[in-house]
């Protein structure tokens, strides 16, 4: 075993220094009833050289994104990762570190941490941001809790186009504190200040809006949403894609009160869904409720700068059962690669990778609905993202897809959402034109309709 | 000495970026997007350029202190080596590469990968079901308690509010029996630093949705009594739990599901030694005995064997009382791969290997330490020692003072200040990656701190000296709030 450096010799010495004769002695407490008989029944110890080599023919059982063309999204996005991103998050100095609870050690954690959320602040142009959370999904948890606390109030108005899995995450964050989840409906992809007009009352203590939505689509009536939110007394949570804040009107011009969203668009890998990080900035006045670390600005004894971590009192391992959120460790290297894609990409890049995501993902409809048989879901603007309804069943185009190292969308008969036969298409600034035109002549062969389409599902949600 | 912050290198129209033209047609933003949807106002993030980026990066990363560079005894962190070969097989394509919607078929190896690793904690910890998906400890505690109470409604016995934990607990205990909606009882330890089972017996009725308690617990010890306390806590009709923080002091020794917990979470940032990232992400699976299996998270990654033996994984949603979700996909999946890898190089006796020289090096601590600290509990310990600097303190020099000067010594601090009950506590965990040189520099910088306090109080006082920053003013922070470049 390489990771152990004692040798029988050093332990002789250490258990005769602890005054034992044998190690058996240092387990007298745990009674020989609890004790395991036999050895645990995994499988034996393999060299370096055999777990890397089973660990490689194991990953080739998966078909990567350097093999298939990827056009799939929903929460998760095939960005562009520049090389100098890896290279420092594989740095030891910063991934074999732990929370910087020794602030004189831990700088390097400290100051990268501050740079993130000041980034997170400038790219949502909101007033605060902490460290991170786990993922999108928490993060929206987090942000409702919060809303919850700080209005006293128990509904949470929900879109019925956020993110499904989103949903699922919310619903079982929100059940400890027994809050009601009210979904408003959209018409043709949007959700309309009418229909949140409809169900908000002055026991709403949130009005939650995706923008772009699961859809790809964008929310037209987040203006006067606003209005509503605040008339009642709620406050507006955004969810949003950080890459589409490059061009899109952000969360601080709409006046949201908290914005979360998955962090994973910025500079890491999709690794089959995590770890991600989820971000989380608001208006300063949540201040003394905001989950997780913060990190503030401070002098040392020699009147240097120096950086530390601030507030704690809101924090589990100071205030405990009064603590404003249970989180402990977050995502501290995932925020790292943020920081440094943020950084490298800058104030002109942030703005260039989202409009080639406009781009391209605008020039894959057009040539999709003029050349194939599949067709827009929902006329309204959209970033990056769109529904398509298919000709024949999603499941079948899907697997048909894979046949030309294809992944060509991801079916949304599997979430129960009313879009039984549609897909959901995300193109990236990485899917090149020769590729976007292999997806449109995948589609030509796949637009005959065969039969009338019939619902995969039976009752069960996914995920 | 302080390195600017990223924006101070930032002069209008430098890049760091480096992407493709469009190579499709391009159109007006305002064709496509109406454009009161669009930004209005221009961003603020900087412009750098990528050498001057990487050189920042690097130069913030050697102010950090880290595993590589030494001992980090952070008690109940289990701050162990972090295997390179871990990192390595990681980065595979077919682990970093792959999409959370990616069909079946095309993951099968992610899907075994879960699949074995749920089977493996099994075995480890004595639990019949697995769930890989809570994001870090904190949330597998929330994981646990919202299957305790989900439970407990299924069973009419909604009423049950109450969750009784050790005055030892982690903050994160408490934190999240409030976020389940719980309330909070605490069990006081007696003198010899266990669960006070006469108190407990008292505490536990049918109000009682669960206890939790850390085994070994917060001061290193083993809850010797902890089949009398499951006795107790079945017999109100409570579940049990174990909080698996030091889990690293029992693999292959005892396992929770023999000892009677019904719930128990791993950390694999701890235990099976992926990287902590500087806070996260941490992987925080839970087991569950199967008269709990139903409630646990879904999706569950199942296998299925076809009539010419072949065998297929597939994602079962099929728990009708599942909780429901607690991550958006199905956890932090990168470092499944690395547990995955740690246990399969370690094996079995590697495992075992592993808890023992993690509890020979933290009594060795303890048998080298005691005559210069007063030691909280002066018995056998598991793998974490707590010393206090009650002395040194009765010298006019704080623990913190302490901690701050063993960081010129070369070392990472322990745990200060906790748990709660110990009066200025240093919580060790040495790990058992340390060999006994290494322990052997830790035991002699802690003596010549305990002797600097009689020499030279005021160099304890005022440390560190040696780091890149001095000591820090931590109320300034707080009072002129500074959170956010505001250039």
């Amino acid at each position: 075993m390489p990771y152990v450096a004692n040798t029988d010799e050093n332990r002789r010495q250490m258990l005769e220094r602890i005054g034992v004769g044998s190690f058996e002695e240092l387990l007298k407490d745990i009674p020989e009833e609890l004790r395991l008989k036999k050895p645990l029944n995994l499988p034996s110890a393999l060299s370096e050289l055999e777990v890397t080599n089973l660990m490689r023919e194991l990953s080739e059982q998966n078909k990567s994104s350097l093999e298939y063309v990827n056009f799939l999204g929903a929460g998760s996005y095939d960005h562009f990762i520049p090389a100098v991103v890896d290279q420092i998050i594989s740095r030891s100095e910063f991934y074999t570190a732990y929370t910087p609870y020794q602030a004189e050690a831990s700088q390097g954690t400290l100051q990268s941490i501050y740079e993130f959320q000041s980034l997170i602040c400038q790219l949502t142009e909101m007033e605060l941001a902490n460290a991170s959370l786990y993922d999108g999904g928490s993060a929206l948890g987090e942000a409702c809790l919060l809303a919850h606390y700080h209005t006293e109030k128990n509904r949470i108005l929900i879109p019925e186009n956020l993110h499904p899995l989103y949903k699922r995450v919310l619903k079982t964050y929100v059940s400890g504190q027994g809050l009601k989840l009210v979904e408003v409906a959209h018409i043709d992809g949007q959700i309309r200040a009418s229909a949140v007009k409809e169900k908000i009352d002055d026991q709403t203590a949130a009005v939650v809006i995706q923008n772009p939505n699961f859809f790809g689509v964008l929310e037209e009536d987040i203006e006067e949403i606003e209005k509503l939110t605040h008339s009642s007394g709620a406050l507006l949570v955004m969810v949003c894609d950080p890459i589409s804040l490059g061009i899109l009107k952000t969360p601080g011009e709409y006046n949201a009160d908290i914005v979360v969203g998955e962090g994973q668009s910025l500079g890491n890998r999709m690794s089959f869904g995590g770890p991600y990080l989820g971000y989380f900035a608001c208006k300063r006045e949540y201040l003394r409720r905001l989950p997780g670390r913060l990190i503030g600005v401070t002098t040392d004894n020699r009147g240097q700068r120096g950086f530390v971590m601030t507030l704690q009192t809101r924090e589990q391992h100071i205030r405990r059962e009064k603590a404003t959120s249970n989180i402990c460790t977050n995502q501290g290297l995932m925020a790292l690669a943020a920081t440094v894609y943020l950084s490298l990409l800058g104030k002109q890049g942030i703005k260039k990778v989202a409009e080639l995501c406009l781009q391209k993902a605008h020039c894959t409809l057009e040539k999709i609905e003029s050349e194939t048989g599949f067709k827009r879901k929902f006329s309204a603007p959209f970033f990056t993202e769109f529904v398509l309804e298919s000709p024949v069943a999603p499941k079948k185009v899907i697997k048909a897809g894979l046949k030309q190292n294809l992944l060509a969308g991801v079916d949304l008969s599997q979430f129960k959402m009313g879009l039984d036969g549609c897909l959901l298409v995300a193109v990236t600034e990485k899917r090149s034109k020769a590729e976007i035109d292999g997806l449109v002549s995948f589609f030509k062969t796949q637009s005959q309709p065969v039969s009338k389409v019939k619902s995969e599902s039976k009752g069960e949600v996914t995920v | 000495m302080s390195e600017r912050l990223i924006f101070e290198y930032s002069s209008p129209g430098r890049t760091g970026y480096s992407l493709p033209e469009s190579d499709v047609p391009e159109k007006k933003i305002a064709e496509l997007i109406p454009s009161r949807l669009l930004r209005q106002k221009e961003n603020r993030l900087p412009e750098v350029s990528e050498n001057d980026a990487v050189r920042h990066f690097v130069r913030i990363s050697t102010l950090n202190y880290h595993i590589d560079k030494g001992i980090y005894p952070l008690g109940s962190c289990t701050m162990k080596y972090n295997p390179k070969v871990n990192e390595l097989v990681a980065r595979f394509p077919g682990w970093a590469e792959i999409h959370p919607f990616q069909p079946e078929e095309t993951i099968q190896g992610a899907l075994k990968l879960m699949y074995e690793l749920r089977n493996y904690l099994a075995e480890i910890g004595g639990a019949d079901e697995v769930t890989l998906q809570p994001a870090a400890g904190a949330q597998g505690e929330m994981t646990g308690l919202l299957i305790t109470k989900a439970y407990h409604e299924k069973n009419k016995q909604s009423h049950r509010n109450k969750v009784i934990i050790p005055d030892s607990a982690h903050g994160t205990n408490p934190a999240s029996v409030a976020t389940c909606g719980y309330q909070t009882v605490q069990v006081k330890s007696c003198a010899n630093g266990l669960v006070d089972v006469e108190e407990l017996r008292k505490l536990a009725d049918n109000q009682t949705a669960a206890f939790m308690v850390t085994n070994p617990n917060t001061l290193g010890l083993f809850e010797t009594n902890v089949s009398e306390i499951a006795r107790i806590i079945h017999d109100a009709g409570a579940i049990l739990y174990m909080d698996g923080a030091n889990l690293n002091a029992l693999l292959g020794i005892t396992r929770a599901g023999d000892m009677g917990f019904d719930i128990v979470h791993f950390n694999l940032h701890k235990t099976f030694s992926t990287p902590h990232g500087g806070g996260g992400p941490g992987a925080g699976p839970i087991g569950v005995k199967k008269f709990l299996s139903d409630f646990l998270p879904v999706p569950q990654v199942e296998k299925k064997v076809n009539k010419a033996g072949e065998e297929t994984y597939y994602f079962d949603r099929r728990k009708k009382n599942s909780i429901g979700k607690l991550h958006s996909f199905y956890g932090n999946f990168g470092m499944f791969v690395r547990a995955y890898t740690y246990i399969r190089q370690s094996g079995p006796e590697g495992l075992k290997d592993i808890s023992e020289n993690a509890v020979i090096n933290a009594n060795y601590l303890l048998a080298s330490l005691k005559e210069y600290y007063t030691v909280a509990y002066d018995r056998t310990c598991k793998h974490e020692v707590i010393l206090t600097g009650l002395k040194q303190k009765a010298k006019g020099v704080r623990t913190a003072d302490i901690a701050k000067r063993l960081l010129d010594h070369g070392v990472h601090a322990p745990t200060v200040y906790f748990p709660l009950i110990v009066p200025e506590a240093l919580m060790i965990e040495p790990t058992e990656s340390e060999s006994k040189e290494s322990l052997d520099d830790f035991i002699e910088a802690m003596i010549k701190i305990a002797n600097e306090v009689d020499t030279d109080p005021e160099l304890v006082h005022s440390a560190p000296h040696s780091m890149p920053v001095g000591r820090l003013d931590e109320a300034k922070a707080a009072k002129d709030l500074n959170v956010c470049y505001k250039g």
